[in-house]
């Protein structure tokens, strides 16, 4: 008898507890951005953090009453789900410089973005005036902006200069235009064990991984293609499956591994020497020197193209709605996307501003560091994800049918790719 | 306070000497109280004050931070993760409203005909088939080992329960160092690796897992056998082989029933571990080659946390709850039949 009033008071108290908590106070909308202190998020890369560190140490000497207080992303398996539980949580930041293009759309759904088109005047015309074109690619299916471009990072091909002079292929002019080259190349590398693998993108199973293997390719090959395109995916074309069947067979032959690396799973297998060459932007650079010889080439394609797309791999600035004072977080954000901030990341970082005139704003650093040319040269083709509602559901679907037939080294890809692009179909129409 | 009472009127008219009654009225005060407010009697009160708070309310004091995390962790969250599974939920930012309809079952049936739920449900079933009988086997008979042995046991004993008190990460570094592609595994059975290598082999990768969490627990529950096997009198033994008992004979008629209440313990805490597997195939695989190592657990984490369905992944928690309880239920039944 006790006990079942116990549990009766138990249970009420959940039942009262838990609408109030699903509910609360409407406070996000409406009234004019204010002014006042605001707190910022930036991504653990140590050039950042020091790049990130010198502007808000600038912001704050001009602006004592509204003072910026800066911080890493706190440790998480991804940024992505840091910030999706901070934004349910209600304590993420005024700013996050490191937003996934490719989770935007969920955050947008959890209302955790504040649109920017809508709350600030100048918000359309200071992000086309810096970023061009690209920033139509960052529009959200209402076509607001809820992010704003920031960075850039074309993907290369990065190639280990001792492992090519020891498989016997040419160390300063590799030939690795086309996707009969870099298998040639692999069997080479193989035949002559100068490395373990040839290439080897991160093989779990999470979704993300596709942004280091098949879309970066696809993208060079297809003329930049996204993955899904008027709501319709794009990859069963045939620069798709040209892409789909080169992956296919860099596992079939052993040249790639399917196993999850034992350490760094995107940088490591290069920089460690198991892999003779990666796939990577321009912040390769700060992680392999010093470990290895290595040359960058752009990415192959199935027939070898002159000027190639690659993959953007943008990382954006968001603004979330649980900050107070807007204004300064806008006020801010242009503040830190200046010609001589942007042009300040660059020589910090490696990493490239989402601006037009990239070239000019960092004219005199690319003369003196000759190899980040082939990167700006690249930015203006630089294609992201997709932005659509049920991305990392679409991002799943695909992740799976590659699972499947790709790191199997067996299996039709034509079929597996027809029946995820049909699931696709429908996760990118809600 | 101040106003005239009528019962204290009447008590101290009753009274001879004036000082009387109020002596015993303060002596008296919790009838004085009740029936100044007018309301039930002593006993009736007090019995409703002790159905609630307990013979000693002081013991609820001392119970009470344990009850609040108790309620708040787990309780809360629970009946929470209920009602979401019912409901067309995701997280959204504090203070936002939008409509969260009821949908009846819907949850459940969507996450029900989906290919990666029936994929994860079967893996644990896998999981299981093998690790709680293979824990069940290696645990008491190293404990009755260890029981004999009367050299090194220290030793021994510690060392079996090293893996249990390391920490995952550390320990699956060391078990992905031995069998990956080109682990020492692979390198010690030369031509009779298996291809494609164990992780990557959506035959061997789940079995390989199971061993795994075998091993890691195994010292715990060695640890429990060896309590058990320790409390079984000698007598009984040596009236066994005097019987003419052989070894064999005296372990199976002797040991097994004596050690038979921790056998169910361990095989419930198996079925209750197994259930929340997610370390394993999240470090090792992130669920893969293809869906193989997927367990419910990690695919409530990616359906709830990196997809944004928490609906479908508390349906899913749901359904790994009630199956867990089942199979306990079941297993208790079976072991304390007689």
């Amino acid at each position: 008898m006790k006990r079942h009033t116990r549990i009766a008071v138990l249970v009420t108290a959940a039942a009262v507890v838990l609408p109030l908590s699903a509910c609360g106070s409407d406070d996000s909308s409406g009234g004019k951005p204010t002014a006042g202190p605001i707190d910022i998020w930036y991504s653990t890369n140590e050039q950042e953090q020091a790049w990130a560190k010198t502007v808000v140490d600038a912001w704050n000497t001009e602006h004592p009453e509204e003072k910026v207080t800066a911080r890493a992303v706190p440790a998480g398996k991804s940024t992505e789900d840091v910030i999706g539980a901070a934004i349910t949580a209600g304590n993420t930041p005024c700013l996050v410089y490191n937003t996934a293009p490719a989770a935007v759309s969920a955050f947008e759904k959890q209302r955790g973005l504040v649109n920017l088109s809508k709350t600030f005047k100048d918000a359309e015309s200071f992000i086309e005036q810096r970023s061009g074109d690209a920033v139509d690619g960052f529009r959200s299916p209402d076509g607001s902006l809820y992010q704003m471009p920031w960075k850039t990072n074309p993907f290369m091909l990065y190639y280990n200069k001792d492992v090519f002079a020891k498989a016997g292929l040419d160390a300063e002019h590799p030939k690795l235009r086309t996707y009969d080259d870099v298998l040639a190349a692999a069997k080479a590398i193989k035949s002559a064990k100068a490395a373990d693998f040839a290439l080897y993108p991160p093989a779990t199973s999470d979704y993300t991984n596709s942004l280091f293997d098949f879309y970066p390719l696809y993208l060079a090959n297809s003329g930049g293609t996204q993955l899904v395109e008027d709501g319709k995916a794009t990859f069963t074309g045939e620069a798709g499956l040209q892409t789909l069947g080169f992956w296919q067979q860099m596992y079939a032959e052993g040249y790639s591994s399917p196993e999850a690396y034992s350490g760094d799973m995107w940088a490591g297998p290069f920089s460690d020497g198991v892999a003779a060459m990666g796939i990577a932007g321009p912040w390769g650079k700060g992680q392999f020197d010093g470990k290895v010889e290595f040359g960058v080439v752009p990415l192959p394609t199935a027939a070898g193209a002159e000027e190639t797309s690659t993959f953007a791999d943008s990382k954006n600035v968001g603004m979330f709605t649980s900050c107070r004072n807007q204004q300064t977080a806008w006020d801010f954000a242009k503040f830190s996307m200046s010609k001589e901030n942007d042009a300040a990341l660059l020589e910090e970082t490696g990493q490239f501003p989402t601006r037009t005139d990239v070239t000019t704003v960092a004219a005199g650093f690319l003369k003196e560091n000759p190899f980040y040319e082939p990167f700006a040269d690249a930015v203006p083709r630089a294609v992201d994800v997709p932005n659509i509602p049920g991305s990392s559901q679409v991002w799943t679907t695909f992740r799976k049918a590659w699972d499947d037939t790709v790191l199997s080294g067996k299996g039709d890809v034509k079929d597996a790719f027809g029946a995820a692009a049909q699931t696709i179909d429908d996760q990118a129409n809600g | 306070m101040t106003a005239p009472h009528p019962h204290r009127q009447e008590t101290r008219a009753a009274g001879g000497s004036p000082s009387g009654p109020q002596l015993q009225g303060s002596s008296r005060p919790v009838p004085h109280a009740s029936a100044r407010a007018g309301r039930q009697p002593r006993p009736r009160r007090a019995h409703r004050v002790e159905r609630w708070l307990g013979r000693h309310p002081f013991g609820l004091a001392l119970t009470a931070p344990y009850t609040i995390f108790v309620l708040v962790v787990f309780a809360i969250p629970f009946g929470f993760g209920v009602w979401m599974a019912f409901h067309d939920y995701f997280f959204t930012a504090p203070g936002v409203s939008v409509p969260h309809p009821f949908v009846g079952f819907d949850n459940f049936t969507a996450v029900l005909g989906d290919g990666d739920t029936q994929r994860a449900f079967r893996n644990l079933g896998v999981f299981m088939a093998i690790n709680i009988p293979l824990t069940v086997v290696l645990a008491l008979s190293l404990a009755a080992a260890l029981n004999a042995a009367t050299r090194w046991s220290v030793f021994f004993r510690a060392s079996y329960y090293v893996p249990y008190v390391t920490a995952s990460v550390a320990t699956l570094a060391v078990w992905l160092f031995l069998f990956s592609g080109s682990g020492a595994v692979n390198h010690a059975l030369g031509a009779w690796a298996p291809d494609p290598s164990w992780l990557a082999n959506k035959h061997l990768v789940m079995p390989l897992i199971a061993l795994y969490v075998t091993w890691k627990q195994l010292g715990f529950y060695i640890l429990l056998y060896l309590a058990a096997l320790q409390n079984v009198p000698r007598e009984l033994h040596e009236a066994a082989l005097t019987d003419g008992a052989g070894r064999w004979q005296a372990f199976r008629a002797v040991t097994l029933p004596a050690v038979r209440p921790v056998t169910s313990l361990v095989i419930l805490l198996s079925l209750i571990t197994s259930g929340q597997i997610f370390t394993e195939p999240f470090l090792l695989t992130g669920g893969g080659p293809n869906g193989a190592s997927l367990t419910p657990a990690l695919l409530i984490y990616q359906r709830g946390l990196e997809q944004g369905e928490p609906d479908a992944a508390a349906a899913i928690g749901l359904i790994l709850v009630t199956a867990v309880l089942i199979l306990a239920t079941i297993s208790r039944r079976v072991m304390e039949r007689n």
